[in-house]
């Protein structure tokens, strides 16, 4: 009936107090922003993990083995049976061998990681060569000294000569350089580019240990992942007989575990931005009552002249979810500007969630409402002799 | 149209009893222009309230338009108010934040009346007091005596059937205040019937009904002799012959 006019009066009121209208919505602006800032935040850094977690192909399923106290190892040879055995769950296979060396050319050096692999590894997890080639059967068979190396590397070493067919020395033995990496992340120190890809048997020297810990393997179908994983836990649970001895685990679990414990952290710092909602409630409603007050005689007024009891609350909730929810807008538009901001200082990726600002703007105005209640409710409850006599 | 009977107004402040009304028995027909004048402390404001439904009797009852209002409910009362009577305060008591068309469309807001239909209800009231030229301004922008016409127009907009005026006067100069009250005997002869609350002689004089209240009771009805309630209202067809014979004394009375 005159919801229309209650919120003109109320963007009214708004307009002429600035000042007042300001500090009332603060609470709820900061409120706002920070719960926005935060969401985006979150979901630009959940976002760049999984990314980085699918580059490595979802239907990765990764073998790790412990030992505990077993001199039992898995061999190269279990494991390719493993995988010609079951044809409609396992696509490929490669092992993997870390190592910490110092690579050398000429004057230069940089510490980097030396990975171990097999001729699988660079269709398994996407890994483009744009010059020379990546490894092959015969290095891993004959433990061929070559090395495929990242744009990183190939910066810091080679300082834009051209790397292919040098010879580089990883903890002191030489590598041929065979292969060149595509450029995926801008060739920064401890990103996809930097990184030496060896084969497998080689690594094992470099890392000092003859043991081959960690596989990788690939599902046939994605959507089948979890009977592929059972199927090579069967395989390890024969030869370990301790469940504890070693752990697979897909890509997608992994992609899941770190969506969770974003969302779950997400949760946690926008439950503390959600105290400054309350705050910034608990401020409206300050001034509220004290608007109330001031108008006593305005209420009287309108009283007399036969506003009934939800008329006067009505007009009293609608200006404070105005106050609330402009508080809002102004809360959100900031909050998308400051994490945009944020961003470019932290070097962080930004995903402004439409679901949290839909969801920002109706608690500020459901705040509103409810904080607004109780001074409307001691304005519908004015006895309008009392209200007219007030000065 | 307002029948009061036996009305009792008593206020209990601790051990005493105020008695603001004290047993007040009134008829006010339908047309009529009545003052109801009184010291301060007489009542006179308590017995306004009463008749403007902005409070109930302790006991007695009260009938509006043959309607008991007496045991009504706060939002009830408003919706009586809001129908069937004008307000005209002494201080205005405009709304200073909305303009002079905006305050005299308020009952009509409270009534549920269309915007459109609102409006030009409102513009036909500031028409009728002569101020339309004004609806945009704020009330602060106005003289003393506008400030009253608008509010005149805010009464007379929901069409109400009494228009119950507070010292219309009492914030006004002489002059102002004597067109305020030719203004409202200007709506008196249009067929409204209006109720004059007022500690002036001066004013209350040009009602063609004077009613004196002090302590509470009703000491002088210049339209009737003091009313004896239950007993005499037993004879209407009578005493509405006696009253319709009176107005029109008091009227030529007003004229010399």
């Amino acid at each position: 009936m005159n919801f229309k006019q209650s919120f003109r009066l109320a963007i009214k009121s708004l307009k002429t107090s600035k000042m007042r209208s300001f500090l009332t919505m603060l609470g709820i602006i900061i409120g706002v922003a920070s719960v926005i800032i935060l969401v985006s935040l979150m979901n630009g850094l959940s976002q760049d993990m999984t990314s980085s977690f699918e580059s490595m192909g979802t239907n990765t399923l990764t073998v790790n083995v412990m030992g505990r106290g077993t001199n039992r190892t898995l061999s190269v040879e279990e494991v390719e049976t493993l995988v010609e055995e079951n044809p409609e769950y396992l696509d490929q296979y490669s092992p993997r061998v870390t190592a910490s060396v110092t690579a050398k050319y000429d004057v230069n050096s940089v510490s980097t990681t030396v990975i171990g692999v097999n001729e699988f590894y660079d269709d398994m997890q996407s890994v483009a060569v744009t010059e020379g080639r990546f490894i092959q059967y015969i290095d891993t068979l004959r433990r061929l000294k070559v090395c495929v190396i990242g744009a990183y590397e190939a910066q810091e070493l080679f300082e834009g000569a051209d790397p292919i067919g040098e010879t580089v020395k990883l903890n002191g033995s030489s590598y041929k350089v065979v292969g060149l990496l595509e450029e995926t992340a801008d060739s920064e120190e401890g990103s996809d580019d930097d990184v030496i890809y060896v084969p497998y048997t080689a690594a094992t020297r470099l890392a000092d240990n003859a043991r081959i810990s960690s596989y990788y393997l690939t599902a046939v179908d994605t959507d089948e992942i979890e009977t592929s994983k059972t199927v090579i836990e069967n395989m390890m649970y024969s030869v370990f007989e301790d469940e504890n001895a070693y752990r697979v685990t897909s890509m997608s679990e992994m992609i899941e575990a770190v969506n969770e414990m974003t969302s779950s952290m997400a949760l946690v710092l926008v439950g503390i931005a959600g105290i400054s909602l309350v705050v910034g409630g608990i401020g409206i409603m300050n001034i509220m009552l004290v608007s109330v007050t001031e108008r006593t005689r305005e209420i009287g007024i309108r009283k007399s002249l036969g506003a009934k009891r939800k008329d006067i609350m009505r007009q009293f909730i609608i200006e404070a979810a105005t106050t609330s929810s402009a508080g809002g807008i102004i809360g959100i538009i900031f909050g998308i500007g400051a994490a945009y901001a944020a961003g470019v200082i932290m070097d962080m990726t930004v995903v402004p969630s439409w679901n949290a600002v839909a969801i920002a703007f109706s608690v500020s105005v459901g705040i509103g409402i409810v904080f607004g209640y109780f001074p409307a409710n001691k304005a519908a409850k004015m006895n309008p002799i009392d209200a007219l006599r007030y000065d | 149209m307002i029948r009061l009977e036996e009305v009792y107004k008593i206020y209990n402040m601790g051990e005493n009893e105020v008695r603001a009304i004290d047993g007040v028995s009134l008829e006010i027909r339908e047309n009529e222009m009545a003052a109801i004048i009184g010291q301060s402390g007489s009542g006179k404001s308590t017995c306004m309230n009463i008749i403007g439904c902005l409070d109930v009797p302790t006991s007695g009852k009260y009938y509006l338009n043959d309607q008991d209002v007496s045991h009504m409910k706060d939002d009830e009362l408003a919706e009586v108010r809001n129908k069937t009577l004008g307000f005209i305060f002494q201080q205005y008591n405009l709304i200073h934040k909305l303009n002079v068309l905006e305050n005299v469309e308020l009952p009509l807001v409270y009534k549920g009346v269309h915007e459109k239909e609102r409006i030009e209800a409102a513009r036909e009231a500031l028409r009728k007091v002569g101020i339309e030229d004004k609806m945009n301004n704020l009330p602060s922008q106005l003289s003393g005596g506008q400030q009253q016409r608008v509010s005149i127009a805010r009464a007379l907009a929901g069409n109400p059937s009494i228009i119950l005026a507070d010292e219309p006067t009492g914030a006004l100069d002489t002059k102002t205040g004597k067109e305020v009250l030719e203004f409202l005997q200007k709506l008196n002869g249009e067929g409204n019937t209006i109720i004059l609350i007022t500690h002036d002689m001066g004013v209350a004089e040009k009602a063609k009904r004077i009613i004196r209240i002090s302590d509470g009771k009703i000491v002088e009805d210049s339209g009737h002799s003091v009313p004896k309630t239950e007993h005499e209202r037993s004879g209407i067809p009578g005493k509405g012959n006696v009253k319709r014979a009176v107005p029109k004394a008091a009227g030529m009375g007003d004229a010399v």
